[in-house]
């Protein structure tokens, strides 16, 4: 009887929940729907039903994340005692030998960078470790100037440019390397090494597509590494390489939503030493329709008639390149990098390029030197020839002569690269190690000859990094950086010591 | 930058489950007798009447006037006030004697002009009486947050919601009828836009409306004074012409703490000096041929000075903590940042590959229930025990004017034996009885804490970072660090401004110098803050720190604010959104101790002419500013929640009672 009972009042509740649910607009579709599911079948009916309530319970349920499931639930104790048990590493790992060697090798110079400079051993030793190609730091004039700006601005901006760091000098430097280059503007930075890290991420972010040379430097990788773009890599100044990897990108992309696409790659390289094939690239970044970043902090102020960079040397103009990146430290004696390239781009870069935006405009008196330098390459390119002929000095001591190294630079590269020729590698069968620590041993075996030359740095290794999971080093190298500062006859006196110096340290070891 | 979610409906409720919980939930960023806010929701009365004061202040607003007028004494015309000049002879009026005995001479001209200059850069001394020492007293606590009637607040909403629904629909229209302005935003001969649709939204819209107030371009030195190149835009903003004519103003905006931006002086004429001996730049990095003897002495220095074994300086502070964290920190390792740490920061914790997570800012409840978390559960699906824990906080916030409560982290730090990196960029120089920082400041052994990094941008007016920490460590760096193989070294002069500011502050050089510019730094500190709470203000940040955020809240009022200071003469620093959360947009002044309290009165007298004409003045009084004997009265009744009374102070009585109160526990 209950039940026929509770039968009566479920088929009258249903009956008014029927009659209410006919008022409603698009009932008729879900009757229907549920009049041809039932077909008779009451038990369908209910696993559909259950199916829908499951549904709405599951999305109705709090937003599960995946990281609770996985940990494990612990009581206040056993916290307490796990946190007791934990030992951390400490904050280093102890030095490896030849890291402490290094740090005691490092020289050290008493007074200023000069073509011969003191260091605190008391000897004078000829520097062909600084990038002092044009030995501007001795220039008395920009001395002169340098203190004119400092009895006007003091030494620090003491604020980042957006906050009242922008000084009027700044803006004539921006304007002087814009007019140097012919772009529409230029922003600088107040470090060249921070500069293209900052850059590449400000306008490649993820989803984002890169196609980079696979010898860029160090502070490329970094950019690239923050951008979180999709890399691909292709040889080393391989244009039919480039063309093939471009190809490619192409193809798979072609379905996809449009991003961005950047090749980036170096003007002369900081690893190799040799120059880019601009012209050829242009082509390819047109054809393809990719945008290009320069890194052209080893080339500007090196190459072509005035030091404008391969722009010049290679005759491309240079708003065909969308961004290029430069160097006002080194050579040109001031400090700070810069990104040349259209307005938008120089506009979207002072608000959204870490670098600029989070930190302090350079000094004042640094950015004068180098408008003055900028100045002097353009008014007296025969600056530039000096240092040509003291590079091809240096180069016919030691590229055809040495019969263990080769040199990877361009003619015009004050940088010169050196080497070991790949069959002396493998005659020796020198590892990676090896190569280096000979390296180190011919820049000992120089300095006791009063020649202080450089290596090529090694990309220091991550914390809990593999060795062998680090995709890419340069390859070991002698750096030798010519400077104008040094006669033509001195310069061959310095290449011959250290190619015998090659040769003493490559001979004695088996 | 991570967005924080703020609600300011929402009451701040932490949930206790750690050991820091003994303490008894003390309110963080408290709230405030609600009662008292409805009453004063639309725009808060003063209950005091101003009449009886307005010819008082009429007076104050007079005397600042004129100083508007002629803010430097650069523009004093030697010759229309030429001073007579006295002898004894005049005096006695004797005939001819062989000597005349000078009493007095007025400053010839070109000394005059050099004097002007200096004080244009630093301020002299009023009276002895403005000086103070910044040192930590009493239990550190989270300073209050003071919060703006809603009315303030919803209204804040709205005209964000306003501007956001106006820039979709002109970009709606205009991307269909405009489209040549809108080209950089589409794609093109088949390349992307450059910078997407949405990103670029908030420049264009928002930004765009106060450009005026950023980038202001300068000459000079940004010292007590800064010198502002005319500039005026017909586009909305979008480019700037220069006039060719200047506008020096007071700089409240400017790093420039201890007030070494000068040109003249015993740090110019060293950093003088260096170039023509060292010349302008090494040429190299640090590691090739860039580290000279003079680099040596200056990490010795700093190393001395911040009380750490060793140190290491780098060209520019940013990739300082850009290139360090990745050399200390990596795969396996954990690195446990505050939430509002700085972009550079999390520019190297991105490049490290570490594990990051982040805690609210400056909650050390939070970050000891996220240590336990992480301790306990080890890394991600293995659960292997982290290798290292490093984490990294600054010393001093640079858009909240708080600092870190570095006991509470040593004493986190001693029982889950993490490794603690305090970034001190603002707090070097800036804080402590002796300019050392935050460890100083809190009378903490400087060995407590593993990586003490700073920037020599701010107080010491040169360029660049530093890492100091125990020699092994330094050592590790040396040879590890990207920065050292790669980036540029410290030019010389630049060295030397470091050397020489920092031998002033320890009072090696020119003895007494160093001391006075501390003491009028935290004068300066403690006092504007005082007086701008008092005034009505709300202000964010701890009470020694140079660092003052007013808060505007509304977005419009951010542009009014910088345009009415400038009609003033004083350039102040605005930032809204994205740099701080939504509704919070705030007014940012860094004291220096290149103002005297003149310039700090200048300040106040604008700051209340503004405050009035903007409606500004909401603070409810939660946050101090209260008279002292009603502090002190309310102190024995605490028992039943006391109504705090909003301040609402005269602009006289603020001046008047400033700098007793001042070195008094400030409320
Ligand atoms: C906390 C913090 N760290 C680092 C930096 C970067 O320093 P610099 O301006 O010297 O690059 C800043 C500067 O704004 C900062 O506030």
């Amino acid at each position: 009887m209950d039940l026929h009972e509770a039968q009566g009042t479920v088929v009258r509740l249903f009956n008014d929940a029927n009659a209410q649910f006919h008022k409603m607009p698009g009932s008729a579709i879900i009757m229907r729907y549920i009049k041809s599911s039932y077909q008779n079948d009451p038990v369908r009916s209910a696993i559909e039903l259950f199916l829908f309530l499951f549904a709405v319970r599951y999305l109705l349920a709090p937003t599960y994340s995946t990281q609770k499931n996985k940990q494990v639930s612990l009581t206040e104790e056993e916290i307490d005692e796990l946190v007791d048990d934990w030992t951390p590493e400490p904050l280093v790992a102890p030095p490896t030998p030849f890291e402490e060697l290094e740090n005691e090798k490092r020289p050290v110079i008493v007074g200023p960078t000069a073509p011969k400079s003191k260091l605190t051993n008391g000897r004078t030793v000829t520097n062909l470790a600084s990038y002092n190609a044009y030995n501007f730091v001795a220039n008395e004039t920009l001395k002169e100037k340098a203190i004119q700006t400092l009895r006007t601005y003091g030494v620090g901006p003491c604020g980042p440019p957006g906050f009242y760091g922008t000084q009027d000098v700044h803006m004539k430097t921006e304007a002087d390397v814009a007019a140097h280059l012919g772009t529409a503007a230029c922003i600088i930075y107040a470090q060249t090494f921070s500069t293209i890290s900052s850059v590449i991420p400000s306008f490649l972010k993820r989803g984002d597509i890169i196609v980079a040379d696979k010898s860029v430097n160090f502070a490329i990788r970094k950019g690239i590494q923050i951008s979180r773009s999709t890399v691909r890599w292709y040889e080393h100044n391989d244009m039919e390489d480039l063309e093939r990897v471009l190809q490619k990108v192409t193809k798979e992309q072609a379905k996809k939503p449009l991003t961005r696409r950047f090749i980036i790659t170096e003007g002369m390289f900081e690893n190799v030493g040799d120059v880019v094939d601009l012209p050829r690239l242009v082509e390819l970044k047109l054809k393809y329709k990719f945008r290009l970043i320069l890194d052209e902090s080893w080339s500007y102020g090196i190459l072509g008639r005035t030091g404008r960079g391969v722009t010049e040397a290679q005759n491309v103009d240079a708003r065909e390149v969308d961004m290029i990146i430069g160097s006002l430290s080194g050579s040109l004696c001031g400090a700070g990098g810069f990104c040349a390239a259209s307005e938008e781009v120089v506009e979207h870069q002072r608000i959204s390029s870490a670098s600029y935006t989070y930190s302090a405009a350079l000094p004042a008196l640094l950015a004068t030197t180098a408008s003055e330098t900028i100045a002097i390459l353009q008014e007296q390119p025969e600056v530039l020839n000096a240092l040509r002929e003291n590079i091809k000095a240096m180069r016919a001591q030691l590229d055809p002569r040495s019969d263990w190294v080769q040199c990877t630079s361009s003619v015009e590269n004050p940088v010169m690269i050196l080497r070991l020729k790949p069959e002396v590698v493998a005659s020796k069968n020198l590892a990676y190690q090896d190569q280096q620590q000979l390296f180190q041993d011919v820049m000992d075996e120089c300095l006791a000859n009063g020649v202080l030359v450089t290596r090529v740095r090694s990309i220091p290794l991550g914390i809990g990094e593999n060795p062998r999971d680090q995709s890419w080093q340069p390859t070991p190298a002698l750096k030798v950086c010519v400077t104008s500062g040094l006669s033509k006859k001195e310069t061959e006196k310095a290449g011959i010591t250290i190619r015998h110096a090659i040769t003493k340290i490559v001979t004695r070891r088996k | 930058m991570p967005t924080r979610s703020i609600n300011p409906f929402a009451t701040s409720t932490s949930p206790s489950s750690t050991a820091m919980n003994e303490k008894k939930d003390q309110p963080r960023r408290s709230s405030f007798a609600k009662g008292n806010k409805f009453t004063s929701l639309f725009g808060g009365g003063s209950p005091r009447t101003r009449s009886e004061a307005a010819a008082l202040q009429a007076a104050i607003v007079a005397q600042q006037q004129a100083l508007l007028n002629s803010p430097s004494p650069q523009q004093i015309n030697t010759a229309t006030i030429s001073l007579p000049t006295i002898n004894l002879t005049t005096a006695t009026g004797e005939k001819m004697p062989s000597e005349p005995k000078t009493l007095f001479q007025p400053p010839s001209p070109e000394e005059a002009r050099r004097i002007a200059k200096a004080s244009a850069q630093f301020g002299p001394l009023g009276s002895q009486s403005h000086r103070y020492t910044s040192r930590f007293t009493g239990e550190f606590a989270d300073p209050i947050e003071d919060e703006p009637p809603y009315y303030f607040l919803i209204t804040t909403y709205i005209s964000y919601l306003i501007l956001i629904v106006f820039g979709h629909v002109r970009d709606f229209f205009g991307k269909r009828f405009r489209k040549a302005h809108y080209s950089h935003l589409a794609e093109k001969d088949g390349y992307a836009p450059l910078n997407s649709d949405f990103d670029n939204f908030y420049t264009r819209r928002l930004k765009m409306r106060l450009n005026d107030c950023f980038a202001r371009p300068i000459m000079g030195v940004p010292g007590r004074y800064i010198t502002l190149l005319d500039r005026k835009s017909d586009d909305g903003n979008n480019t700037f012409k220069l006039l060719g004519s200047t506008t020096e103003t007071l700089n409240m905006s400017s790093y420039n703490y201890l007030g070494f931006a000068q040109s003249e002086g015993p740090c110019a004429d060293a950093a003088e000096a260096t170039v023509k001996k060292h010349g302008i730049t090494y040429t190299s990095p640090r590691s090739d041929a860039g580290t000279s003897e003079l680099s040596l002495e200056v990490e010795d220095l700093v190393a001395k000075f911040v009380g750490k074994p060793a140190s290491m300086v780098f060209s520019m502070g940013f990739v300082t903590n850009a290139t360090t964290f990745p050399s200390l920190v990596g795969k396996g390792c954990l690195l446990i940042s505050d939430e509002l740490n700085h972009s550079s920061i999390r520019f190297g914790a991105r490049l490290s590959g570490a594990m990051i997570e982040m805690f609210k800012h400056n909650d050390m409840r939070a970050l000891e229930r996220k240590l336990r978390e992480v301790i306990s559960q080890g890394q991600p699906r293995t659960h292997r025990p982290w290798k290292k824990i490093l984490v990294a906080v600054e010393g001093l916030y640079s858009m909240e004017g708080t600092m870190c409560d570095l006991p509470a982290l040593i004493a986190l730090k001693k029982k889950y034996k993490f490794h603690l990196y305090v970034d001190e960029a603002h707090s070097v120089g800036a804080l402590g009885p002796r300019g050392r920082g935050v460890c100083d400041y809190f009378n903490i052994d400087p060995s407590e804490v593993d990586i003490l990094m700073g920037t020599l941008t701010k107080s010491f007016g040169a360029n660049g970072g530093y890492i100091a920490a125990d020699k092994h460590i330094i050592d590790k760096l040396r040879a590890q660090n990207a920065a050292m193989l790669f980036a540029e070294s410290p030019s010389p002069p630049v060295l030397m401004q470091i050397a020489s500011s920092l031998r002033i502050i320890s009072g090696e050089l020119v003895p007494g110098q160093g001391e006075e510019r501390l003491q009028r730094l935290a004068f300066n500190s403690r006092y504007l803050r005082l007086g701008l709470k008092r005034l009505g203000f709300i202000i964010y940040g701890h009470d020694d720190s140079p660092i003052i955020p007013l808060m505007l809240y509304h977005p419009a009022k951010m542009p009014a604010f910088s345009h009415e200071m400038l009609k003033r003469k004083i350039s102040v620093v605005v930032v809204g959104y994205p740099a701080t959360p939504l509704v919070s947009s705030r007014a940012r002044f860094c004291v220096s101790a290149a103002h005297n309290k003149d310039d700090l009165d200048r300040m106040l007298a604008a700051c209340d002419e503004i405050g009035d004409l903007l409606q500004l003045k909401f603070s409810s009084g939660v946050a101090g500013g209260a008279e002292p004997e009603e502090w002190a009265s309310q102190g024995k009744e605490t028992s039943e929640k006391a109504i705090v009374k909003a301040p609402r102070w005269r602009l006289t009585d603020v001046i008047k009672r400033g700098v007793e109160d001042t070195k008094v526990q400030l409320r």
